[in-house]
């Protein structure tokens, strides 16, 4: 009688899964993914960017900058640094010798980059890290502090830069949601198209 | 905490307060097999179709013994089917980065954990498991450990509110109906939602992007990402797509995105109280259980909005702005305030996914994180089960304050007695023990300190945390942790099923013991189960026993890190 009761539940359960699994993680994905190409394929693709036929990166993705010409991401814990594939943060907790010496080392990099004074505080966001280690925005305080090593080491007036990085400047959504900011990609694209 | 954060917060309660009562009513429909709705011309045929094809007698109910068999057994069967594809994955399709098959250890950690609506995360899914594993093994779970929550909370308020009945409904209805008519609309429309935002959705191989400044190649992993997320916020899963989970700007590309995620965090625990008010005939029952979660779960968002906006002094004295606040491990576009929101909520209601990296948190910070799960995930909680504890808990308050004033304790006109008290203590206890019981034994032994990425106060909290998400059915971690190893993939996964399974028991228990009691006519003695001093009675007997379990062990970890922090120079 009991084997026949658990029999019983076995086969409804064996069932339900493989009815519900037919359902939920074939024709719901699919769904979603025919409705997705149909009206939004640009993001749902990876909002990626080309120029001149080369993919160089997606919007939403931050990639690393190092040269003095470009804008500079946030430091970045994935992988080596901005691995797509590795994301994630550093995971340091706020009393960690290795984020203390690590944020050192940053802040007078950050600071001898761009001819700060020793005793200006920089922003937050140029020196800790994000927790997708894919972060595409900076902070607008950043990119200003930028601007001035970005304009010499392009042979531009800083105003130039300055006015760029005001038209870049996403505010928050429905004057509420979210931070002041500024795509890294979108604005260093923008320096090269100057 | 500038203004615009407090409209940001104004919004969001106000939203979620809105909603409440219209998603409360449809639930009560969809709860009821006979229930009518307004998607009734869409899915009535398909529902029809799937009850025919597993030959479920509408009409047929089950007794809580019954119902329990059911819901276990359906666990047990959805656990072997995601461990095998985990374990075939090499040889499914939609495998486009030839991945190979996931550890033994590693894959029965992660089909228990998803079966039991934990979500912890061993893996980083983007290196880890291909198209088909996120998409058949892993979303099949988001679905149904969220609808079986939702079953076994609709058995339990039939059990409180029936009276001397035997059977307490069909646990396959039940499932059916919360999957069909609950979460696969909301979730198509959801899906949408974020792809509109930026989600990406697609079968493609990883993308190869030559970087501007100096061309090197990033590899950008793919896939089948917004239908996934959509269902993993709303059944408080909080299983990520991508290692980074919500921080991911795949994964929650915008703040009204990040809005939205939040929201449908608590969205249907919320909706749940007011469902228990009306199937109890009492709305202000349920609006004051509301209340109590609420203000449990605002206590707890103040203090970590505070705590992250006051950021880090030692970071500050190198130099750091302290304006920003503690943005270590958190994104730009959502700075502090919705870090700190999405953290609060996705810990209170036992969902699980971030948006920001919780390690990284100031110690009060992640204290309060580490505290709404230690409250046993009832401040609005999983999808069902956070109303099960909730129900617990106030059963362990009526009967408290019965005992305070001298009577027999009833709720509902129902009397609590020995046997229900007992299964009640049970369903508190061992969720609390066991995390304490293994973070003892695991932070006194060499297997478990080598896997820590934080040493001091903090390695305690990582060990700690991982313990209590684990057994309150989280799934977020203090992810420093490299869990990943036999021990940890094992101790985590029994937590879990003794997490999961105790409180279902319990529950269920408790409502077929429940159905069974003859309801009393109410009388004017009775001990009210409304109004302020009902919501403060709950609120200190829920703060009252996870305060008690755990202020010892929380005062080595967080709290002194606290104290260190703000008091001397000593890092770790």
């Amino acid at each position: 009688m009991k084997t026949r009761i658990l029999l019983a539940e076995l086969k409804n359960s064996i069932l339900s899964v493989l009815i519900l699994g037919i359902l939920f993680c074939g024709v719901y994905p699919l769904t979603v993914w025919g409705f997705a190409r149909l009206f939004f394929v640009h993001q749902a693709e990876g909002s990626i960017v080309e120029r001149q036929g080369q993919v160089v990166g997606s919007t939403l993705i931050g990639q690393a900058f190092h040269s003095d010409r470009y804008f500079h991401s946030r430091p970045s814990a994935a992988g080596a640094g901005y691995d797509a594939v590795r994301s994630g943060g550093s995971n340091l907790g706020p009393l960690s010798r290795v984020l203390v010496e690590q944020v050192r080392k940053r802040v007078q990099a950050y600071r001898a980059s761009n001819n700060l004074p020793n005793e200006m505080n920089v922003p937050a966001d140029a020196v800790l890290a994000p927790g997708s280690g894919l972060d595409p925005h900076i902070s607008p305080e950043n990119a200003s502090i930028q601007a001035s090593r970005v304009a010499r080491a392009r042979g531009i007036s800083i105003e130039e830069v300055q006015n760029l990085i005001d038209r870049h400047i996403e505010r928050p959504q429905l004057g509420f949601l979210g931070e002041y900011r500024v795509n890294v990609l979108k604005l260093n694209l923008a320096l090269d198209a100057l | 905490m500038n203004a615009v954060d407090w409209v940001h917060l104004a919004a969001f309660l106000l939203v979620l307060a809105a909603l409440t009562k219209p998603l409360g009513l449809y639930i009560q429909r969809v709860l009821d097999p006979r229930g009518r709705t307004f998607l009734d011309p869409g899915i009535k045929p398909l529902e029809r179709t799937i009850c025919r094809l597993m030959k479920i007698d509408v009409d047929r109910e089950q007794d809580w013994k019954e119902y329990l068999l059911s819901v276990l057994v359906f666990g047990a069967a959805g656990f072997l089917f995601t461990f095998a594809i985990l374990r075939l994955q090499h040889l499914l399709p939609l495998n486009p980065e030839a991945l190979g098959p996931v550890a033994p250890d590693l894959a029965f950690n992660t089909a228990v954990s998803f079966m039991t609506n934990t979500n912890w995360q061993n893996y980083s899914g983007e290196n880890t498991l291909s198209y088909f594993s996120q998409m058949v093994g892993l979303t099949f779970h988001h679905f149904v450990s969220a609808a079986t929550g939702i079953a076994v909370a609709a058995a339990f308020v039939r059990g409180i509110s029936r009276d001397r009945a035997a059977t307490i409904g069909c646990f396959q209805v039940d499932l059916i109906r919360s999957c069909l008519y609950l979460l696969l609309p909301i979730c198509l429309v959801y899906a949408l939602f974020l792809v509109f935002q930026g989600t990406i959705q697609n079968f493609s191989p990883y993308l190869r992007a030559g970087t501007l400044d100096g061309g090197a190649w990033q590899i950008i992993a793919q896939g089948p990402m917004a239908s996934q997320t959509a269902i993993k916020m709303l059944g408080t899963n909080g299983g990520g797509f991508m290692g980074a989970n919500a921080s991911h700007p795949y994964e929650n590309p915008t703040p009204l995105s990040n809005f939205v995620q939040v929201l449908s965090i608590l969205l249907i625990p919320s909706s749940l109280t007011y469902y228990l008010g009306r199937a109890v005939r009492n709305s202000r029952h349920g609006w004051s259980v509301w209340a109590a979660m609420l203000c449990l779960f605002l206590s707890g968002l103040l203090i970590c909005w505070w705590a992250e906006a006051r950021g880090n002094p030692r970071l500050e004295q190198l130099g750091v702005d302290a304006s920003f606040g503690n943005m270590e491990g958190k994104e730009v576009r959502f700075g502090i305030f919705s870090s700190a929101l999405f953290g609060a909520a996705t810990t209170a209601a036992s969902c699980g996914a971030v948006n920001s990296v919780h390690d990284s948190f100031t110690p009060l910070g992640g204290w309060v994180l580490l505290f709404n799960m230690m409250l046993g995930e009832v401040v609005f909680g999983g999808v069902g089960v956070g109303l099960c504890g909730m129900l617990i808990f106030i059963l362990l308050a009526i009967f408290l304050s019965g005992l305070m004033i001298g009577r027999t304790p009833e709720y509902l006109g129902k009397k609590i007695e020995n046997r229900d008290v007992q299964v009640c203590a049970l369903a508190v206890l061992i969720p609390s023990i066991l995390p304490l019981v293994l973070t003892a034994i695991t932070i006194s032994s060499e297997w478990g300190t080598a896997s820590l990425n934080n040493s001091g106060p903090h390695g305690l909290s990582e060990i700690l945390y991982a313990y209590t998400s684990a057994a309150n059915n989280n799934g977020s971690a203090f992810a420093g942790l490299s869990a990943n190893t036999p021990w940890y993939n094992l101790t985590l996964g029994f937590s879990m099923l003794a997490g999961r399974f105790i409180v279902i028991m319990a529950s269920l228990a408790l409502a077929g013991n429940f159905a069974r009691k003859r309801a009393l006519s109410r009388r004017g003695g009775d001990f009210p189960v409304s109004g302020g001093t009902f919501c403060l009675l709950l609120v200190a007997t829920v703060v009252l026993v996870g305060a008690l379990t755990f202020l010892p062990v929380l005062s080595m970890g967080p709290i002194l890190e606290h104290f260190l922090m703000t008091g001397s120079d000593l890092l770790f």
